[in-house]
């Protein structure tokens, strides 16, 4: 490999210090850096750094995403396919999905990181990784068959926007993905959601039924897909949501690895489970529910972009809560609000995004309390005895 | 009241290369040198010029604040240079040092009957006060404070560091008279292994059996758990060793700069405990090396980086030697790759082998970023803090939030494994030091 290596020192040159494209060194570096770990030793604090950095981490996000993907792609061409012919081959559904989603894929990354590269040279810092995950949830998260000007536009959004507006990676208040998707969704609603598509080319076709479980029950009708359809993922939806099976796959390589909060997800499951429950329980309360309120309430788990988003969105440390305390109470009402969006307000029956979104929000403010009733606790200390207490007396 | 505490966060790093058990006497070294930047915050005023005569227990320099606290010489023989840095800040007082040693006396003196103003004038007067730090701040303490209390931790649980109780084996005498005269000032505390035996018999100290993995030994994490620092309050900490050095001065009357340096490390040749005095020349315990290796006063975490030639730390009871890193790792970052790195994150697989010990280099295994990673700090700083948070108000400069998210209970060294985990590869240590210089100017 050292041939490799000394290759890059040489074509490095030109972006050195002083030389003449040393305004572009950040874009170099960033591929440079992609082929090699670079060779920084410690200058002062600690001698010694653990293995893990940035890239690592990112990479282990987008590991635990390709089984998602990969299914989603399948998935994509089994959902077309299967109204067209009787018999879906295995390959041929993955090759129509594949053909579908790679150019989504490809704008994604081009538009986003372009977008990276331009800032981090504008602003003379190094191209952050965390695209490398947003850049492939973007897609994930669409509907097959968007537009791809709609994607870049969302993504440019998003990155703008979203991100870097913000000063760039681990400054941005929302998930830059669902900032891109929210957007999409509130500019082109017709593309956002309806019954027509979730399913490729759905409009071209007639008796097709390409509604989503949650807008199938929005619309008061019967859902055709029992609950093991909606844990392996063989439902119409988003690209990546579907398929509940392969998110916990993920979420099991993300708590694994650490990379992903586990308090994070199963508040999430606990608050969406609790929601749920209440919803259920109302016939029993004398009150009259609709097709949406008695869905049971394990059906939620593992319907629509919940597990998607518990799992990927969620967890994003970024934007959300970051004390230990701060993040079961921010899991559990992103459960929480995901289930009422979805039975409250049917015009949006993908109730995660706006939950996520929303908690994005309301992390800091949760996190100030958390830290503020630790900092009571030594103000309290201070003073000894808590005086109010010797006055009650 | 002594408590048992038991430390459950940290993380204690299993590094190739241990020091043997055996002490020996370290060849000693033709030049000594104490290093005012090992005393942070003191101005040095010498009282010495280049080519005067010293006995060891003669005043070097002073602080300029506090006229009391003085640095005397280590041993005997001439003031050979004063090495200036930038801005003609001193660096190094190096002393060209007799064959063997020559003792300015102080008389003996018993820390228990005399009176408590004589022991601390004692204590002055040797410049043994060099080894009373300040909590908060992590500076020398100030004569003029009371302490609430004075920690000790009679343990270590950083990466290759000595033995304690093997260092003092020989010296409980002195340990014990170290601590009568530090009990004459405030209540000792005493923190030791859960598993050490050589404490039970000492007097006047609160003993505290501790355990977990590390920090459990810091002295900071100790304090926070024993009787927390709240502000305005004073508590004081001495190490082990030099407990032993203020009690031979109570009992010889001799300021005796004995120091155990253990010499450990992936690359260190001659992993033995040495016996010689402070600030003893690197090159004596451990010979030339090369460039590829660096040389660390101190622990991997927490030490100074030396070059040949150059000095021991004051405090330093360890010479770490490890390859140095400026290598380059092609797909350094592919998930369960490069297992011989150790992490405490599971992205690679060396937390499969808990018991395995590792070399480790010096490189920094990844780019400065953004903080992104939420918890992992959380996870190595035992102590009801947020480390994030606090970090993170340390670089705004936010005086009030750094008071309130607890920056008196925390010196640098609490963060070193913050330095050591963090994905982001912030450099913790010096940004909790630039936020206690904050505090020192603006709160005092």
């Amino acid at each position: 490999m050292e041939w490799i290596r000394e290759k890059l020192d040489k074509l490095r040159e030109p972006f050195n210090q002083g030389k003449k494209y040393e305004k572009f060194a950040p874009a170099f570096d960033a591929f440079d850096t992609l082929l090699f770990t670079p060779n920084h030793t410690t200058s002062k604090g600690a001698h010694v750094r653990d293995a893990v950095d940035l890239k690592r981490v990112m990479i282990t996000v987008v590991l635990a995403l390709v089984p998602v993907l990969l299914f989603g792609m399948w998935n994509t061409g089994y959902q077309y396919l299967k109204q067209i012919q009787p018999e879906v081959e295995f390959w041929d559904a993955f090759g129509y999905g594949a053909m579908e989603i790679l150019p989504m894929i490809v704008v994604s990354y081009a538009v986003g990181l372009g977008i990276e590269f331009a800032f981090a040279i504008f602003r003379g810092h190094e191209v952050n990784e965390g695209y490398l995950v947003t850049g492939l949830l973007i897609p994930m998260i669409m509907p097959v068959g968007l537009p791809l000007w709609m994607l870049a536009i969302s993504v440019v959004f998003a990155v703008l926007i979203g991100k870097e507006a913000f000063g760039g990676t681990g400054m941005n208040i929302l998930n830059p993905a669902l900032t891109a998707r929210a957007f999409a969704f509130f500019a082109y609603p017709t593309y956002m959601s309806g019954n027509q598509v979730w399913v490729m080319n759905a409009p071209e076709m007639d008796a097709v039924s390409g509604e989503t479980i949650l807008g199938t029950l929005a619309a008061g009708q019967e859902v055709q897909y029992s609950s093991m359809d909606m844990f392996w993922g063989l439902i119409p939806g988003s690209i990546g949501e579907t398929s509940a099976a392969l998110c916990l796959l993920g979420a099991l390589l993300l708590i694994f690895t650490k990379v992903g909060s586990w308090r994070i997800m199963l508040s999430c499951v606990l608050g969406a489970s609790v929601m749920g429950l209440i919803f259920n329980a109302l016939p029993s309360m004398g009150i009259e529910g609709n097709a949406l309120t008695s869905f049971a309430w394990y059906n939620h788990l593992i319907a629509g972009g919940l597990a998607f988003g518990i799992v990927y969105m969620a967890t994003d440390p970024v934007s959300g809560a970051q004390t230990t305390k701060g993040k079961w109470i921010y899991g559990f009402f992103i459960g929480l609000f995901s289930v009422m969006i979805r039975i409250f307000n049917p015009a949006y029956p993908e109730g995660v995004m706006l939950a996520i979104l929303l908690m994005n929000v309301f992390a800091p403010t949760i996190d100030h309390y958390v830290i503020q009733s630790s900092i009571s606790r030594r103000n309290k200390r201070k003073k000894g005895i808590n005086p109010q207490i010797n006055t009650a007396v | 009241m002594s408590k048992d505490i038991r430390i459950k966060r940290g993380h204690t790093l299993r590094l190739k290369g241990e020091a043997e058990k055996t002490l020996v006497d370290a060849p000693r070294s033709k030049t000594y040198a104490i290093k005012p930047p090992d005393f942070h915050a003191v101005i040095p005023k010498m009282v010495l010029k280049e080519g005067a005569r010293v006995e060891a227990g003669d005043e070097l320099f002073f602080s300029k604040y506090s006229e009391q606290v003085r640095f005397t010489s280590p041993v005997s023989g001439t003031l050979k240079e004063i090495k200036r840095g930038e801005k003609r800040r001193i660096m190094e007082v190096i002393i060209d040092a007799d064959p063997s040693d020559t003792y300015r006396e102080f008389g003996t003196l018993d820390p228990l009957s005399a009176d408590a103003e004589a022991v601390k004038n004692r204590i002055l007067e040797s410049g043994c006060w060099a080894f009373i730090n300040q909590r908060p701040y992590d500076i020398v303490a100030d004569p003029k404070d009371n302490a609430k209390a004075i920690f000790i931790s009679g343990f270590n649980t950083a990466p290759l560091s000595p033995d304690v109780d093997f260092m003092l084996k020989d010296r409980m005498d002195a340990f014990q008279a170290g601590i009568n005269a530090l009990s004459r000032m405030a209540m000792v505390h005493l923190s030791v292994a859960h598993d050490s035996s050589s404490f039970g018999s000492i007097k006047n100290a609160e003993l505290h059996k501790v355990s977990g993995p590390h920090p459990a030994a810091n002295v900071g994490v100790q304090i926070h758990h024993i009787d927390p620092i709240n502000m305005g309050e004073r508590v004081w900490t001495v190490k082990p060793e030099d407990v032993a050095i203020i009690g031979d001065l109570f009992l010889s009357g001799r300021f005796n700069a004995v120091r155990t340096v253990a010499v450990a490390g992936s690359e260190a040749e001659n992993k033995k405990y040495f016996r010689t005095k402070i600030g003893a020349n690197v090159t004596e315990l451990i010979g030339t090396v090369g460039d590829d290796i660096r040389i660390i006063s101190g622990d991997v975490l927490t030490g100074q980086k030396l070059s040949n030639g150059q000095y021991v730390g004051f405090f330093a009871n360890l010479v770490t030697l490890i390859p140095e890193g400026n290598v380059y790792r092609m797909f350094g970052w592919l998930p369960f790759t490069y297992n011989d790195i150790p992490s405490k994150s599971r992205t690679n697989l060396s937390w499969m082998f808990p018991k395995k010990k590792y070399t480790v280099n010096t490189n920094l295994h990844g780019e400065v970023r953004a903080l992104v990673v939420t918890g992992e700090m959380e996870e190595v700083v035992p102590m009801d803090i947020f480390p994030m948070q606090l970090i993170k108000a340390c670089m705004a400069g936010d005086i009030e939030k750094m008071e309130n998210l607890g920056i008196y209970e925390v010196a640098p060294e609490d963060f070193a494994l913050v330095d050591y985990v963090n994905t982001s590869k912030i450099e913790a240590q010096e940004i909790i030091r630039l936020g206690l210089d904050l505090m020192i100017t603006e709160v005092g």
